[in-house]
């Protein structure tokens, strides 16, 4: 039997639960460079949840066992779909047990659990924040299966490895669905790693928050788990976009120097889509919450667009 | 050949980003966003004919080409800015039908476009029959945007998307008409905006507003 896979597989996870801070403190940095301000350093991400862990957990006394159990059951789902991802390796064990699919759907049950323990204490905010997040959900997961869907049509699979692989070997090239796909794709990223036209992430307290609502209760080990998963799932996205429409890089032959190889280009392609995330940020403003229809409804326009564009078109 | 295929999927491509400028439009609250998304597919159209002249070998198609460039993209867009100066649009535009209702039956659209032109797509075998549907789309999103909006300067926007959903489809279905009727069609089209133009004015100074939602009051009462 062949141990290289696993070995692989690991070695992902540990890059997901080891980068993931780094790379938002990467996007933070830079944004504090775009706004003039001087920025607290890649690590602070990391410091933050040093902190947050050696601190003790305040529950509030009508906290019930969902509102205990959610941190970890979040921070479970999110390390499983960043061993879903091939990030390295187009071989991998779990990405061979779970398609795109479980995927989605995965990020959905860390998504229900969230707003459940939202509206678990009573407080005003987190109920507000669950229904905002799941108005939100309604609205970003079909137009975020319509655009992969459009990937799997191309690739006949819903299998990612086998997405990456038909990408890879450039048997598809200048094609308009993939376009669509990728700009469905970009507008569900933002909406649901809760970046700026959708949610701000640098706010906590704000009426307009929607994450940070939900979360508001939570404190030490618990709140430091939640904010680790966010981080873990806003590099999966970055991730998950590289990976899909920019497969460059990635390893395909199973050997060592080709993960070293994938690992360098995982990291150029993650710092490039910090500062592409950067500068959508900036140029744009955080949206009215009654305008999201319309910024995710054009989102499944564009995917629905894609998938009818590898229709008539090819 | 291979220099065909890559010709043939960059032509496929722009046919995609007309039909992207054109639910841009059927989407766009704003009057300037309008004309600019208009001047848009407008240049699309106009390097999508380019690229099938030279697929073709049809020297015609670069004349149209050119034109389509100076009139839709130029012209057209510069006649209806100096007109919304002047009359002073700022308003955000009013739709009879809300935005993400009418991005659903844009969908429905292009899925009926596909299945009616699904049999000349079968028979011809021109290398740009597959954009046919895609032309036909551009016509329905036209309509169904002179149908969904209230003010008369996007109505007439909507018609003029219609013509290069038409002219779009000669392109893609014979490889273009011949150039004396290019020719009659785009000197109508200009024709065509001067007249709007004046009735505009006239609407406007009626009605003091170009919702033509007003002009219901034109009727004899009973």
């Amino acid at each position: 039997m062949n141990l290289y896979p696993f070995m692989t597989e690991i070695l992902q996870i540990m890059i997901v639960l080891g980068i993931s801070p780094a790379f938002v403190g990467w996007v933070r940095m830079l944004k504090c460079w775009s706004q003039g301000r001087t920025s607290a350093g890649v690590f602070q991400p990391y410091r933050d949840i040093r902190k947050l862990f050696a601190k003790n957990v305040v529950l509030a006394e009508n906290a019930s066992w969902v509102f205990r159990f959610t941190p970890y059951l979040v921070f479970g789902t999110t390390v499983l779909a960043g061993g879903i991802i091939p990030m390295l390796s187009v071989d991998l064990p779990l990405s061979a047990t779970a398609d795109v699919i479980v995927l989605v759907a995965l990020f959905a049950i860390a998504r229900f659990f969230i707003a459940l323990a939202g509206m678990d204490i009573g407080t005003a905010f987190g109920g507000m924040g669950s229904s905002r997040e799941m108005t939100i959900a309604s609205l970003a997961e079909p137009a975020m299966l319509m655009a992969i869907f459009t990937l799997s049509l191309a690739c006949r699979s819903t299998s990612l490895s086998q997405i990456v692989t038909v990408i890879f070997s450039g048997q598809i090239q200048l094609r308009p669905y993939l376009a669509f796909a990728f700009l469905a794709f970009v507008l569900i990223s933002l909406a649901e790693t809760g970046r700026i036209p959708v949610d701000n992430p640098a706010t906590h307290l704000e009426l307009t928050m929607v994450h940070e609502a939900m979360i508001l209760e939570y404190s030490g080990r618990h709140l430091a788990l939640i904010e680790w998963a966010g981080m873990m799932k806003l590099m999966l996205f970055m991730a998950l976009g590289a990976v899909l429409f920019f497969p460059w890089g990635i390893d395909v032959t199973s050997t060592a120097a080709g993960a070293l190889r994938a690992f360098l280009f995982l990291l150029l392609k993650l710092g490039a889509s910090g500062v592409v995330l950067v500068l959508i940020e900036t140029g744009l403003a955080k949206m009215r919450l009654f305008r999201l229809t319309e910024f995710l409804g054009s989102a499944f326009l564009l995917a629905t667009l894609g998938m009818l564009a590898y229709y008539i078109l090819d | 050949m291979m220099d065909l295929q890559i010709v043939s999927q960059i032509s496929s491509f722009l046919a995609a980003l007309v039909l992207l400028t054109a639910f841009g439009m059927l989407v766009q609250k704003r009057v300037y966003g309008l004309i600019h998304l208009f001047a848009w597919q407008g240049l699309f159209l106009s390097l999508n004919t380019a690229v099938v002249g030279f697929v073709a070998n049809k020297h015609h198609l670069y004349i149209s080409s050119v034109l389509t460039l100076s009139l839709k993209v130029v012209l057209l867009p510069y006649i209806l800015h100096v007109l919304i100066n002047r009359l002073k649009i700022r308003k955000e535009v009013e739709t009879v039908v809300n935005i993400p209702m009418t991005m659903m039956i844009g969908i429905a659209l292009v899925i009926f476009s596909y299945h009616l032109t699904a049999p000349i797509r079968q028979l011809s075998t021109l290398i740009t029959r597959s954009t046919l549907a895609v032309a036909l789309a551009t016509v329905m999103l036209g309509l169904l945007m002179m149908i969904t909006r209230r003010h008369a300067v996007t109505q007439i926007i909507g018609f003029l998307a219609l013509e290069n959903g038409l002219f779009f489809a000669a392109t893609s279905a014979t490889y273009g008409m011949p150039l004396v009727v290019e020719l009659g069609v785009a000197l109508d089209v200009l024709i065509a905006a001067f007249i709007f133009g004046i009735f505009f004015f006239h609407i406007h100074t009626t009605f003091d507003t170009l919702d033509v939602e007003q002009m219901a009051k034109l009727k004899e009462e009973n």
